[in-house]
């Protein structure tokens, strides 16, 4: 007899210690575990970190390799996460997952647009894809220099020609939003592919020039989450729950439920408000 | 059953993706007779902090200590929900006293609910839940007051962490409850052996799934013996014999919630598919055949 039906190895939660921990920017910090599990997810999966008698969060994977490391990138925003960055190498935190689906994998010419820690995922992402893509061209968005997330990095997967930056204050690359330069790369090239994950806002903009241009997108959401097994309805955006349908949709789903994608979100009350 | 003229025997449970209209429908649409929406109460409640749910090697255990809008604001769910779904909207309805519980229950089916089911067994939110459902007296005043407050169906979720849930289970039927849901889960704890503490942040929760399922049975089985209502059995089924052995022990009907965990919303049609077929190996010609069968002996 099988004593538990749905019981999946990945949602049973495991202690670890914190190996190592890296600032990234003034309120961004990138921490990795040691996880068999979580070191063996895909580009746009996600985990659940308990950080514990604090709170439980869900963080998007940075990057996990075959030798049982995974990473993830946490910006300062509230309590939990300032408790997180109070955290030291070796501390205990607990983690669940890998979570969700993942981005396909697609060749060809490629177009990712990141805002924020929108990047982490892409830059996973972007390591995988960059030697079979034809081209890979990489977006990158933030507030201020400061915020702008992993340039060196994606300089060397995409190289220096290939990676557009922009902020809001202009203190580096083009002063405008990351969807400013999008429609002169669009209308100059024809991709085959757009990820993207940032701002709902943004990936809103996103989509919609994906579809004037006919072009196949992929985006990665997020939401409140409580169970992250599909269950308890936090984190639903349409008829589709994010923890387990998502957190990467395609522009045909994404249409499906317009009327929420960059609109609207659940609070913790599970009452629709305004993004 | 109880003048909701199910399609089949198969409910979602409350508290499963129970807050919008268009979860709803996906419920549906993977083979539900009915479905039960997330507990709601009188104000909007945030619930309590993650972690709200844990895995154990038998089960989950969760405290998401009834998050939900409000009935107010819940209303909109409620109307939507009545004109897409075509099977029996009921309304799980939890409150801090029985003219509450009253209100909230008015309110959902002033707006189109079928019936409502009485969240009196919640097993960790202080002042409401089991702290109604474990108290004859007090459970007897709640759905006295909503059963005059609505004209639709009221159902009582009862709780398995009392000393005899038949006694519960009579109280609430003198005070004219339609049916009864037998079980909501069970109150338990994991702790963390490295961090050396309670998981979730309520620290106790409510079990459900595989490892509660012969509790739900023995209290079905011991509730049909003494009242004449019908009972809705609920707790761990995952396949379709689960949900015969429930039938077989007196429910009329049956509630799926943790499982769809794994199976998704699809398990409703796997399970009525496996019933049918059961009922036609052996000959019965309806569900309401093999009802409380196993009481013959």
């Amino acid at each position: 007899m099988r004593l538990s039906v749905y019981r999946t190895a990945a949602n049973q939660l495991r202690t670890t210690r914190i190996l190592n921990t890296k600032t990234e920017s003034p309120t961004v910090k990138t921490f990795t575990f040691k996880d068999k599990m979580c070191a063996k997810a895909k580009p746009g999966q996600f985990l659940m970190l308990w950080i514990p008698g604090v709170d439980e969060i869900p963080l998007s994977i940075l990057d996990a390799n075959g030798n049982g490391i995974v990473s993830v990138v946490v910006k300062k925003v509230g309590e939990a996460t300032r408790a997180l960055h109070n955290k030291k190498r070796g501390e205990i935190v607990g983690l669940r997952g890998p979570f969700g689906n993942s981005f396909t994998l697609k060749e060809g010419k490629i177009l990712m647009v990141g805002g924020g820690t929108g990047t982490a995922p892409l830059l996973f992402l972007a390591k995988k894809v960059a030697s079979k893509a034809a081209k890979l061209v990489f977006v990158i968005g933030a507030k201020t220099k400061e915020e702008l997330l992993f340039i060196d990095k994606l300089e060397e997967v995409c190289g220096k020609r290939d990676l557009v930056a922009t902020t809001e204050d202009g203190s580096y690359g083009i002063k405008c939003l990351a969807t400013t330069p999008l429609e002169s790369l669009l209308a100059k090239e024809k991709f085959d592919m757009i990820y993207t994950c940032g701002p709902e806002q943004m990936m809103r903009k996103v989509l919609d020039l994906a579809e004037i241009y006919g072009i196949a997108l992929e985006a990665s959401l997020e939401r409140l989450m409580r169970c992250a097994i599909g269950l308890c309805g936090s984190c639903v955006v349409g008829k589709y729950r994010v923890c387990r349908d998502g957190p990467v949709f395609t522009a045909s789903q994404l249409r499906e439920v317009k009327k929420e994608f960059g609109v609207s979100k659940l609070d913790f009350n599970g009452k629709r408000i305004p993004l | 059953m109880a003048g909701l003229g199910l399609a089949n025997p198969t409910i979602l449970a409350s508290g499963i993706l129970g807050y919008s209209a268009e979860t709803l429908e996906s419920i549906v649409e993977g083979g539900a007779g009915a479905v039960v929406t997330k507990s709601v109460g009188l104000k909007p409640r945030s619930g309590y902090a993650n972690p709200t749910i844990v895995q154990t090697s038998c089960g989950l255990i969760n405290a998401m200590g009834l998050p939900n809008p409000g009935i107010d604001e819940f209303v909109k769910e409620i109307r939507e929900a009545k004109a897409v779904l075509d099977v029996p909207l009921i309304v799980s309805v939890y409150g801090f006293s029985a003219e509450e519980n009253a209100k909230v229950s008015k309110k959902a089916v002033d707006s189109g609910a079928d019936a409502i089911e009485l969240n009196v067994s919640c097993p960790h939110v202080k002042e409401t839940g089991s702290e109604i459902g474990q108290n004859p007296k007090i459970l007897a005043e709640v759905v006295g007051k909503v059963k005059a407050a609505v004209d639709k169906p009221v159902f009582v979720k009862l709780s398995p962490n009392v000393t005899s849930i038949v006694e519960i289970a009579e109280a609430a039927v003198k005070a004219g409850a339609d049916a009864v849901t037998a079980i909501n889960t069970i109150k338990a704890m994991a702790i963390d052996t490295e961090a050396t503490m309670p998981i979730l942040s309520n620290k106790t929760g409510g079990l459900s799934g595989p490892a509660i399922k012969p509790i739900g049975i023995r209290c079905v089985y011991e509730v049909y013996e003494q009242v004449k209502v019908p009972i809705i059995g609920c707790g761990g089924i995952a396949n379709w014999r689960d949900a015969v052995e429930f039938l077989l022990a007196g429910a009329s009907a049956v509630q799926i919630g943790t499982a769809l965990a794994l199976k998704g919303p699809s398990i409703f049609k796997a399970v009525i598919r496996g019933i049918d077929v059961y009922l036609k190996r052996n000959n019965f010609r309806s569900v309401n055949e093999i009802v409380g069968l196993s009481h013959r002996s």
